[in-house]
This record gives C-alpha cells, structure tokens and sequence, in this order.
C-alpha cells in the first residue's frame, strides 16, 4: 500500500494558496448558490405561516444565519490571526484580513434584519436588550480591525497588530457579552423575550439549516477570492504573478 | 555599574514618567479640564431637572472619565517612540512586559487618579449624596487602572499610525465597555438596594484579568512597532 503524505504546509506559501483557492472557489460558489435558492424557496413558499408573528416572521431565515456568521467569522478571523503570529506565516494574516469585511457585512445584516423584523413585532426598530446590544459591539469591533489594517502602510505590520488586536477582541467578546447581560437585567429593559422562542416546525428548521450552509458557502467562497486579490496585490512584485496575469 | 533589580529599574521608569509629566503640566491638567467640561455640558443638554441627573450621573462621570482617561493615552508611548528611549527599553534586559507595567501604573497615577479625586466634586453638581459619591470613587478607583492597562495594548498597536488618536479610540472604547457597566451599575445596584459588592468583586477580576494579558499583548503590539 502507497501512503501518500499530503504536505498541508505546502498551501501556507501564497503563491501554492492562490492556485488552490482559484480551484475551489467555483466549487463552494456553486453550493452558495444552489443552496441559496433552496433556502429561499423554502423560507418563501413552503414554510408555514407562523401563528403569532405571521408572514412577518420569515425574516428569519435570514437573521439568524448572518447572525451567526457574524460571529463565527470573528473566531476564525482570530484563530487565523493567532496562527500568523505563532508560525509567522504572510498566508494567515491575508485569510484574517480576507475575511474581516465579509464579518463586518454579516454583522451589519444581522442589526438590519434584526431592526426591520423588530419593528412590526415589537414596535420598535431597536430595544437595548443584551444580544442586540453585544451584535452591535460586535460590529464596532470588525470596524476597529478594518479600520486598524487600512491605517497601517506595511502589510506585514497591519497583519501583525491587527492579529494582536483580533486575539484581544476575541478574549473580550465573552466578558462583553456577559456584562452586557447583567447590565440588561439590572435595566429591566424591554419586555420581550428573546430567548423563549416557541418549538418551530420542521419545515421551518430545515429552511433555516440550509440557509446556514449557504451563508458558510458564501462566506468561504468570497473569502478565497479576496485572499486571491490580497495575494496578487502584495506579491505583485514577483515573477509568477506577472505570468498569473497574462 | 552597579545591577539593578526590576523592582528599582520599574521605580526609576515610574520617577522619570513623572518628571516628565511634572515639566509639561498642561498634558496631565488637560484631560482633567476635559473631565468637567464633558461632564458640565450634560446638564446643560439634557435640562437642569435634578432627579433625571440625579438617575444619570454615575453614567455620565463614568463615560466622561473613560474619555478623559483615553485622551491621555496615546502619550503613553509616543514621545518615547519618537526619541528612541522605546527601543532602548525593548532592548534592555528588564523584561518588557514590566516596563509596560511600570508606564501604566504611572499613567494611572497621572491620569486616572486625578479624575477619581475629582469625581465627587462633579458628583455633587449632580445631587449625588455622600454614599453614592463613596461608592463612585471607589468603582473609579478600581476601574481605571483596567483602563490605562488596556488602553497600553491601543496605544501600542497605533504607534507611528496616521490619525492614530481617532483609531485609537475606536479599539479601545469598545473593550472598555465591561469596566464602564460595571462601574456605573455598582452606583445604580445600590441605590436600588441591591447591594454594589458584585459589582466591585466583578471589576477587580477585570483588573486582575487586564494585569496578566494586557502587558502581554501591549508588549507583542510594541515589538511588532519597533520591527
């Protein structure tokens, strides 16, 4: 039997990533998409109407999933960020900074969807109530990183401090979120109830599950293709890049 | 020469801190102008009603004092920086990472002690009574040392940046958010009765927290400056 040993550092060189991530990129697009359109004709016309909220509610099947990318997406930020400072690979501080933007614009998403469903629901475009309050910071955090990578001219050094500053947040988001919490209750804010939701049908979860995985598939592939963007960019100096692009 | 110990070596960092500081007196008095001015305009925004600013005032001391303190930040390594005394210290054989702590306790004892002696004075415009006006200084006493710890890791990350005072702000403010509810609601707890002694056990284990990792990071941030 022939083991073949896969030399997984091999992709952490740009040059050997820019090919892979041109390889795969078409293949996550693709489900992005397919899935998408299931989702969203699940969430549109097989999804019952919901009791209490109505039509209203179907907003979910976008809220929740950018809600949740937000999120995630700022863990992975991190860890790649934390991998670029431990191995002092470039690859790792370009995937960090391939994928800040898209968080920012799924935390943004998330506020606006979760704003336009609050409003016929609650009668309020926004409550200071704990997790809306944490998404917000959330997004505050992105536009700190965003803002810290622009600001620095060397992309070496921007990586670098913003990977400090993504593994500070990432430490902070817990604390936060916990005080915001306990900050929540003390007020005796808005009462509603998040947390108590009523059990959803199934239909209601599958729709949602799907929307899920696109939103991963989306997330992926327009990562891949602003990592093969920062790529070019920063090593435009080199000899393959010049062959890449004819 | 005669070997130094860390202790002396921090000693010596935190007496040259403050004579610097001493001979350029307009940047220490400056965020504690800034201090009551932001906190007096309030009032004068919201109306002289005294039961609204009597609900506001821990918040607003608090957010003013977070501001104040931020003002002063951004000197805590720049000058340094600037003239080359930075990368002596990075190079010499005291860890780092107790430097950094020296500069922050200075900058604490600079600036955020300042604001925590000023706090009641303030606190009383707002109708704050003595036990309130206790437990404000006492939060302040114990939170903005987390802040100036904190503040160290911005101040780094944004050494020789362009408009590094607006960016700096806009990294730190939102990890100072913990020691601001946290702050402002031991005053809130108390008045309504629910005791402030969570809240101040919650904001030591903050400054606990901040001592450990924020010199760590704040050290990571200034070498990757100084590469």
């Amino acid at each position: 039997m022939n083991t073949q040993v896969i030399h997984w550092f091999k992709f952490a060189s740009p040059q050997n990533f820019y090919n892979l991530a041109g390889r795969m990129w078409p293949w996550f697009a693709t489900l992005a998409t397919l899935l998408t359109a299931v989702g969203l004709w699940i969430s549109f016309f097989v999804a019952p109407t919901d009791a209490q909220q109505g039509e209203g509610y179907r907003i979910i099947f976008v809220h929740v999933p950018t809600s949740q990318m937000s999120m995630f997406i700022y863990i992975v930020m991190a860890a790649w960020a934390g991998f670029g400072l431990a191995f002092n690979t470039r690859l790792s501080g370009m995937m960090a900074s391939a994928l800040a933007p898209t968080g920012a614009l799924f935390a943004f998403l998330s506020l606006v969807t979760g704003a336009l469903w609050g409003k016929p629901m609650w009668g309020a475009w926004w409550v200071w109530d704990a997790r809306l309050t944490s998404e917000l910071i959330l997004l505050f955090l992105y536009l700190g990183f965003l803002a810290l990578q622009a600001s620095i001219d060397d992309p070496r050094r921007a990586d670098k401090a913003c990977a400090v500053l993504a593994l500070v947040g990432v430490v902070n988001v817990p604390i936060i979120y916990f005080s915001v919490k306990w900050w929540n209750t003390l007020h005796q804010g808005a009462s509603v109830s998040l947390t108590r939701s009523p059990t959803m049908a199934s239909t209601m979860l599958w729709g949602m599950l799907i929307m899920v995985v696109a939103c991963w598939m989306y997330a992926i592939t327009i990562a891949l293709l602003r990592v093969r963007n920062i790529i070019l960019e920063r090593e435009r100096h080199t000899e393959w890049v010049k062959h890449a692009l004819e | 020469m005669k070997k130094l110990g860390l202790a002396s070596v921090m000693l010596a960092l935190m007496r040259r801190e403050f004579a610097v500081a001493l001979r350029q007196k307009g940047e220490v008095l400056t965020p504690l102008v800034f201090f009551v001015v932001v906190a007096s305009l309030f009032p004068l925004g919201v109306g002289p009603e005294s039961a609204l600013l009597l609900r506001m005032a821990p918040g607003v001391l608090w957010v003013s004092a977070l501001l104040a303190a931020m003002l002063s930040l951004q000197r805590l390594f720049a000058t340094d920086y600037t003239d080359g005394s930075l990368e002596q210290m990075a190079l010499s054989s005291t860890p780092l990472g107790l430097l950094v702590v020296a500069k922050a306790l200075s900058h604490f004892l600079l600036s955020g002690l300042p604001l925590v002696m000023m706090a009641p004075v303030l606190g009383l415009q707002f109708g704050l009574d003595g036990r309130a006006l206790g437990i404000l200084m006492l939060t302040l006493l114990l939170g903005t040392p987390t802040l100036s710890l904190i503040g160290s890791i911005g101040a780094a990350l944004t050494l020789g940046v362009r408009g590094a005072g607006v960016l700096l702000s806009l990294l730190i403010l939102p990890l100072y958010i913990p020691v601001l509810i946290f702050g402002a609601g031991a005053v809130e707890a108390d008045a309504a009765g629910l005791g402030f002694g969570g809240h101040l056990s919650l904001l030591a284990a903050l400054f606990v927290l901040s001592v450990f990792f924020a010199p760590l990071a704040t050290t990571t941030a200034l070498r990757i400056s100084l590469e």
